[in-house]
């Protein structure tokens, strides 16, 4: 098993480095002169020839971009002109943020979703199958920029349930109950689309495993169908889902941009908008290369309980 | 195609999207026809006008420009936008992916690698990463979504190319001069379309909703020009004051969103071969019983009896008859064969007694199953559940498709004992164990934590049996539990159930199409043909003087045990399909002492002492003896 994580943590390097080619790629097609694009109204001549020195913008392209990487690798990611703050500090404390929102929904994706779609096999064509698979299309066709303002305008302005914005309350403690309190609605509506396909592919893996051989075998030995779905059927299946739940972490995490936006989470995805908009090019490029790198360290993560959960898979 | 339109408009879901959809692309194109209020025209004494006001149906916004002009235009333009996007990555897309499929080797590796690092990235932020590079714009918002979607194409069309480029007529056309470009335009692009076509329908919804998303966010569609995204953007600011200038917007969205996704879900269900064939449907927990008739009184003795039994399946508007009222009866103590060629219904027999046959399509609709004196043909499922592997137990035929493939041997057979009683885990581990050495496998206690791919197929097998003895049953019915394994572990397999049923008083009821296997182990034996028993009596008299002419056919085709590897085939013809029997005798086309008034008519199971025969010109007991 170790020698399995550090093979598949081994072959993670091709991929890290394949993400900043294409990041540094994407950067590379910025139009015009390169360090007044990222100094913006920075771009005194002083600035602008000390920032040519630091990151080597007068030099052929691939020589900048081994300079770039070199950097990254010693934990240099830049500074943010507009925040007068190194990249790294800004984004890992944003990440933080968006870790709590992501990861609630995605726990929260996955369960739901796990839960809504073994009971839609179990039954299937029958009333409680019909009304999660309309529930299911309504949910991946609703954009949960659009769910998040409606759940505001219900629960936090018209109910008074949650508070409708913020990570935390302005004045008061900032304790666990506070964040839950704050992280209940960003967090359903980031989780609506995953939870939706989540829900729809375990239903036809749970149908697919449904027809095998080793369920009538439990059947046969007097299991009740309780223990054949959730114990026999969905732990089978679980095979099939667990690819897809690590496909779905990439939607809920990038997929935060819009929530953070709608409901003011001081996350990376804001974060990204802003210093879009702002054009703060070096700030971009690291919380980018930061997300996709703890991307890739999730999917080995997946790997690794698909290998726990399925014993015929050589490690 | 008309076919499919055909399916497409059966499907009632798919239909209302198809119609949604149209009316919203037809309202999008004739926009600049209509006598609407030009949508960009600021009137900020106007500000927020509710909707159904006198002037503006769905109100006005922030700057007072009529809410349902820029509905319109705002549609038109997403659905522009979401179009082109998907157009962009199908062509590109699919251009790379014909490429590397057709190409192969190194170029098809290196560009493959590129397109898993791409989708190494968390979707959204790559496309965040292009618009931050090339700055804010609906121009710059539509590359950079269809940037995204284009290794999506590329992986799909791919995998399709390469199966075309390896036919038959791909090889002809290399063959015969023609250029890669040729090959490529006139042999494979025809091919690959419907599915470029196909991966588009379900993806255009996300590439709205990603375009949507972008102006939203304020890096897509600037103002005064606006999408439906960035129009949900900036009322967003009123959202608690003004509700309707974010609903209007988020509300078109959903309903084009929802109605392509309704769509492409259409498409793709009726192009899946599968769903058509029923091979999706779960089946139910017990076999459904639709008998018309009053239950039947056993006409035979023993622990087990099967009067009349009538199992079908029904798929669409066709009814397979697997199962033509059979009547058998096994006492304890004693085995009983059930020999046939596959097809000839005996696996669905043994499957019908415990409620077992896949449902749907099975149903029983006719005949009784009587356990120590109990109907169980209609026994409610609670009921069936607890004497399944209690009163009757089940070996199957290839133990590692029908063991579960991701539990330990040991813990699939204390879930045999403690479905049916309340058991400690210690107590559970030492009987497993037990079992195990009860079916003679060596060093059982550690095998015990085996998984079954971690056994040999013999071995594998002996589990099946172990867990068929778990709670003491009264009956087994083991279907072909031989079949998939080789001459001596198949002997040691029968000898052990030879012996477990002497030392036990196990009723046997074995399911095979191996005369060799029958006359080991079988007191008894029924031949089944086309659902019918067409011949029964004592295994010696069977095997000595068979009398039905299909009974005598089968014995020639195996000579010895273990012969049966070679399967029935050896008989010229096919049984009937037995969604269309002929009338009269079943096997008249296959007979080679057919006559006329074989096709007549019924023929009766005719009893004579302890045997029976279903023939009219049996083979004389001379002959039969040769
Ligand atoms: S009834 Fe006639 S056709 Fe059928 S098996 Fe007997 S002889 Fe052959």
């Amino acid at each position: 098993m170790t020698r399995y994580i550090l093979r598949r943590l081994l072959s993670a390097i091709p991929v890290l480095l394949g993400i900043s080619v294409i990041v540094f790629a994407i950067m590379a097609m910025i139009p015009g002169d390169p360090a007044t694009a990222i100094l913006g109204s920075y771009a005194t001549p002083e600035n602008v020839a000390a920032l040519n020195e630091d990151l080597g913008l007068d030099k052929p392209l691939v020589q900048q971009y081994f300079i770039w990487l070199g950097n990254m690798l010693q934990g240099d990611f830049g500074r943010s002109f507009a925040l007068n703050r190194p990249v790294l500090d800004e984004v890992l404390e944003r990440f933080n943020a968006t870790l709590v929102l992501a990861g609630t929904s995605f726990v929260f994706c996955s369960v739901l979703g796990i839960m809504a779609g073994v009971v839609s096999a179990a039954n299937q064509y029958g009333a409680a199958d019909k009304a999660i698979t309309f529930v299911v299309l309504l949910g991946i066709s609703i954009p949960s920029f659009f769910l998040g303002m409606m759940m505001i305008l219900t629960f936090a302005v018209n109910l008074r349930w949650f508070p409708a914005s913020g990570m935390w309350p302005i004045y008061g403690d900032r304790d666990i109950w506070a964040l839950l309190d704050h992280l209940v609605m960003p967090a359903f509506a980031l989780s609506v689309v995953a939870t939706g396909v989540i829900a729809r592919l375990s239903r036809s893996a749970m149908l697919e495993v449904l027809r095998q051989d080793f369920i009538r075998t439990a059947r046969a030995k007097g299991v009740p169908e309780r223990g054949v779905i959730w114990r026999h059927a969905l732990r089978a299946a679980m095979v099939s889902i667990i690819p897809v739940l690590g496909i779905q972490a990439g939607f809920v995490l990038s997929g935060a941009v819009y929530i953070e936006v709608v409901f003011q989470w001081p996350g990376i995805g804001r974060m990204l908008v802003d210093a879009i908009l702002r054009r703060d090019i070096l700030l971009v490029q690291g919380g980018v290369v930061i997300v996709a790198a703890c991307y890739v360290f999730f999917n080995i993560v997946v790997d690794v309980a698909q290998s726990l959960l399925d014993p015929r898979i050589k490690t | 195609m008309r076919a499919f339109l055909g399916l497409l408009a059966r499907n009632r879901l798919a239909l209302a999207g198809l119609i949604v959809m149209a009316l919203v692309v037809f309202f999008a194109l004739i926009t600049p026809l209509l006598p609407l209020p030009d949508p960009d025209v600021t009137n900020t004494s106007n500000r927020f006008v509710p909707p159904f006001s006198e002037g503006a149906l769905l109100g006005t916004d922030h700057l007072g420009r009529d809410l349902l002009s820029r509905l319109m235009w705002g549609t038109r333009l997403s659905l522009a936008v979401g179009f082109a996007a998907a157009l962009i990555a199908a062509t590109i897309g699919a251009a790379i992916g014909i490429i590397a499929g057709y190409y192969g080797g190194r170029t098809d590796n290196i560009i493959m690698r590129g397109v898993d690092m791409l989708m190494a990235f968390p979707y959204i932020l790559l496309a965040l990463a292009i618009v931050a590079a090339l700055g804010p714009g609906l121009l710059n918002a539509l590359i950079a979504v269809a940037a995204v979607n284009i290794p999506f194409f590329a992986r799909n069309i791919r995998g399709i190319t390469v199966g075309i480029a390896n036919k038959e007529f791909v090889d002809a056309a290399r063959l015969s001069g023609m250029s890669d470009a040729r090959i490529i335009l006139t042999e494979i692009l025809p091919n690959v379309i419907p599915v470029i076509v196909i991966a588009m329908s379900t993806t255009v919804g996300w590439m709205i909703l990603e375009t949507a998303g972008l102006s939203f966010l304020g890096l897509g569609s600037q103002p005064p020009q606006a999408d439906l995204g960035s129009m949900l953007g900036e009322a967003r600011s009123a959202l608690i004051t003004n509700p309707h200038t974010s609903i209007v917007p988020g509300m078109m969205i959903l309903v084009i969103v929802m109605a392509i996704n309704l769509l492409g879900d259409g498409v793709r269900d009726a192009l899946d071969p599968r769903l058509k064939s029923g091979a999706l449907n779960r089946p139910l927990p017990a076999t459904l019983v639709a008998r018309d008739r009053k239950p039947v009184e056993p006409k035979r003795e023993g622990i087990l009896t099967l009067t009349d039994l009538e199992t079908q399946f029904r798929v669409k508007d066709r009814v397979y008859r697997a199962v033509g009222g059979v009547t058998l009866g096994v006492r304890p103590g004693e085995c009983l064969g059930i020999i046939g060629e596959s097809g000839s219904g005996k696996s669905v027999t043994a499957l019908s007694v415990m409620g077992l046959v896949a449902s749907p399509p099975g149903i029983v609709t006719g005949g009784s199953v009587h356990l120590e004196g109990e109907d169980l043909i209609g026994a409610p499922y609670r009921r069936l559940r607890t004497l399944r592997g209690r009163k009757v137990a089940y070996i199957f035929q290839d133990p590692l498709a029908t063991l579960h493939p991701l539990y330990r041997i040991g813990d699939q057979l204390i879930e045999a004992i403690s479905a049916h009683r309340a058991i400690s885990g210690a107590e559970g581990r030492a009987k497993a164990i037990e079992l195990l050495e009860a079916v003679r496998i060596p060093n059982a206690a550690s095998r015990i934590d085996n998984y079954p791919h971690e056994l040999s197929g013999g071995m594998r097998q002996r589990v099946g049996i172990a867990m068929a003895l778990a709670n003491d049953p009264e009956v087994i019915i083991a279907d072909e539990p031989t079949t998939a394994l080789d001459v001596t572990v198949q002997a040691q397999i029968l000898s052990l159930l030879d012996d477990l049923r002497r030392e036990r008083g196990l009723a046997i009821v074995f399911i095979t199409h191996d005369f060799g296997v029958v006359g080991q182990l079988c007191d008894r034996v029924a031949v089944m043909y086309a659902g019918r028993i067409v011949e029964e009596g004592p295994t010696r008299d069977i095997l000595d003087t068979p009398r039905h002419p299909y009974t005598a056919r089968l014995m020639a085709c195996v000579p010895e045990l273990g012969g049966g590897r070679r399967r029935l085939e050896a008989i010229p013809g096919l049984p009937p399909a037995v969604n269309d029997l002929p009338p009269g005798c079943a096997f008249a086309e296959r007979c080679t002492r057919v006559q006329p008034d074989c096709r007549k008519g019924d023929i009766a199971l005719e009893p004579s002492g302890a045997r029976a025969v279903r023939c009219l010109h049996p083979v004389p007991e001379q002959e039969a003896a040769e």
